[in-house]
């Protein structure tokens, strides 16, 4: 195992070099030149020259992109262009926000998906079943945004206008008067804050989880060996939690590893709708801003992240399975 | 003899399908005493595994169904309407099962001493330790060699035949009386098969249990059985002692099953076989079900179903056939009991 995971870092490496070169080359020969932004265009061309070579625009692209590429040996990835601030402390100001959303939402997405599948595959064909296979397919379909924009609207706006207790903030990760509140009261904060966000992340995903899910436990429901542990005389509880559950993860395992820059691309979104100072804004701030750099920076960290999710998923596969070895 | 142990009486198991109501199993009676090897003989769809597994009250419901008016009785105990509860305590304890595919009988997640120490935990209540050393206690009891070092592996690092050991050691992990075997060795070599039948044979002598054997090769009813039931569309053919049916075979469709054994040393330019198929069990024929395939049917087997004679008398055994304490009879469900001219005409 640790020979294959040490084969797997290694054969990751050139991946994300990669990455990196198609991130820069794309985003470089894009039209569109951040000396514009930053400048009056009633500047003189000499001031908006000297602008271009403060910025290192002004040399050719395989040069930038060497030093771009260096600058991540430094573990410094540049200057931000809007911010003038190094980019690593932009990023590292905005990841654990990120980490916070993408983790309550990947917990929700599995568990809330798995349950439901697991519940409608014993209950196979019953009102249950029918009701929540229609409104997965309903949530799996619906776009993020839109989903953010209602549940925003009805369990902050209207809640509110309607006097109901307990309407839930819709900005940010912590109300304004955080930095007065209890212990306690400072965690069920940050709680009310995170549930709209991590609502809008999940249940899209969620609902892939549970179809799938679903499936995957029908068809192991009918296997040999679930006879084989009825006829042992094992609850029904132990037959499905225990030697049904374990076999029918196995490929739901798998979608770990693909759901991940769906849950990262989603939580862009998301952080843009309520406003969660995390890298999806700062993606989506500098994007606008053409601040090429932090845009870099931030592609490059969601597909290491990726990366890295996917080599979690082939540990979790063998785990789950025996039949699997890495050798 | 006492009583019997296993008491089935007009057993009859239904199924829903979109085609109609499938009467896989439709009035079978039969009885197994303790310590007898009961063998159940018959073609793929003539009704034996859902007879096992109504046994064991496994059959999927819906669509399955055990129809009332059906008894099966373990130990003077009713099953067919038993709380589930109680079905739970007497599956894997009093009365055991072993499948037909050891490949995908066991759970390929799990190692397999895991899986027997399982059964032991939940009957016996004892503790992971004991329930281990159990586990390797019954892996040796089966055979396998190094049970220590076999316990800790995987379905899939075993053999077919290792497999099927297993899965004897987790049916054997409770002592139970009652051992339903079905088709134990059809998906294995045939020097693996003798092995496993002869694995079978000797647990019975030295555990005591009854085994109900389910099989279509009559090989192997030979070989181990001390009665013989014969099923056919879903109904008992031919049930008596097992020198009696290899003997005297009275039932054209024992004599067809008897006939298509190929024999070692015989010249034969072609394997005899019954013609036809099982008919399908939403659309039993009319009459004898037996009638479409049998070589000697005319009017009265179309028209009328036999009942079940006592062989060689013409008597109509009466209901609850056979469960009674005498010896053990012979008993046909053919009209050429009362009509012994037409034999010679095939």
């Amino acid at each position: 195992m640790g020979n294959y995971l040490l084969r797997r870092i290694l054969g990751a490496i050139p991946l994300v070099v990669g990455v990196a070169t198609l991130i820069f080359f794309v985003l470089n020969l894009a039209p569109g030149d951040p000396a514009a932004m930053y400048s009056n265009p009633n500047l003189p061309v000499a001031v908006i020259e000297q602008l271009r070579r403060n910025l290192g625009l002004d040399q050719p692209i395989y040069i930038r992109y060497f030093k771009w590429l260096g600058s991540f040996f430094t573990g410094h990835f540049g200057y931000s262009f809007a911010q003038g601030r190094p980019v690593l402390d932009i990023l590292l100001e905005a990841l654990p926000a990120t980490l916070i959303l993408a983790f309550w939402a990947l917990i929700v997405v599995f568990v809330l998906g798995v349950a439901i599948g697991i519940y409608q595959a014993v209950r196979q064909y019953s009102v249950a079943d029918g009701v929540l296979s229609v409104s997965s397919l309903f949530f799996y379909s619906m776009p993020s945004f839109w989903l953010g924009l209602m549940l925003m609207l009805l369990f902050s706006l209207k809640w509110h206008e309607w006097g109901l207790p307990f309407a839930l903030p819709a900005t940010g990760m912590t109300g304004v008067d955080y930095d007065y509140l209890s212990f306690g009261h400072k965690l069920l904060d940050r709680a009310a804050h995170l549930v709209l966000p991590v609502t809008t992340l999940s249940l899209v995903l969620a609902a892939g989880i549970a179809r799938y899910t679903r499936g995957q436990m029908l068809e192991v429901i009918r296997q040999d060996y679930i006879r084989t542990a009825r006829a042992k005389g094992l609850p029904e509880r132990t037959v499905i939690l225990k030697h049904a559950l374990r076999n029918s993860m196995i490929p739901v395992i798998t979608l770990f590893g693909l759901y991940l820059p769906l849950l990262f691309s989603g939580a862009v979104f998301v952080e843009v709708i309520f406003s969660w100072p995390g890298m999806g804004r700062v993606i989506v701030d500098a994007i606008l801003q053409r601040d090429y750099p932090v845009v870099m920076a931030t592609s490059f960290l969601f597909a290491l992240m990726t990366v890295f999710g996917n080599l979690i998923a082939d540990v979790l596969y063998a785990v789950a399975d025996p039949r699997i070895r890495y050798d | 003899m006492g009583s019997p142990l296993l008491e089935v009486t007009e057993l009859r198991t239904y199924f829903r399908t979109d085609g109609g109501l499938a009467r896989a199993v439709d009035g079978v009676s039969f009885h197994v005493h303790q310590g007898e090897v009961l063998g159940i003989v018959g073609e793929s769809g003539s009704g034996k595994s859902v007879t096992s597994l109504s046994i064991m009250r496994l059959i999927p419901r819906p669509p399955g169904e055990i129809v009332a008016g059906s008894s099966i009785r373990l130990k003077g105990e009713e099953l067919v309407d038993a709380p589930e509860k109680r079905m739970r305590e007497i599956r894997g304890n009093d009365v055991a099962m072993i499948f037909q595919e050891p490949m995908t009988s066991l759970n390929p997640v799990f190692p397999v001493g895991e899986q027997i120490a399982e059964t032991v935990r939940l009957h016996r209540r004892v503790g992971k330790e004991a329930a281990r050393a159990r586990a390797i206690e019954l892996l040796g009891l089966v055979g396998l060699p190094d049970p220590e070092e076999r316990v800790d592996t995987y379905p899939h690092e075993l053999s077919g035949g290792q497999r099927q050991r297993v899965m004897i050691a987790m049916a054997l992990s409770c002592e139970p009386d009652l051992l339903i075997a079905d088709e134990p060795t059809t998906a294995l070599d045939v020097t693996i098969q003798a092995q496993i039948l002869e694995l079978l044979a000797e647990l019975r002598r030295r555990l005591g249990m009854a085994i109900v054997l389910i099989t279509h090769d009559l090989g192997v009813v030979a070989e181990v059985c001390d009665r013989v039931v014969v099923m056919y569309a879903g109904q008992v053919r031919e049930q008596g002692p097992v020198e009696a049916i290899f003997r005297d075979p009275r039932d054209p469709y024992t004599q067809g099953l008897l006939a298509s054994i190929p024999r070692l040393g015989r010249r034969m330019e072609l394997l005899t076989v019954i013609p036809g198929t099982v008919p399908n069990p939403v659309r039993w024929p009319g009459g004898c079900r037996f009638h479409t395939r049998c070589p000697h049917a005319w009017e009265l087997c179309r028209r009328e179903a036999p009942p079940l004679f006592r062989a060689g008398t013409g008597d109509v055994v009466a209901q609850a056939s056979g469960a009674g304490t005498s010896a053990p009879t012979h008993d046909v469900r053919c009209w050429l009991e009362t009509h012994p001219e037409r034999r010679a005409s095939p």
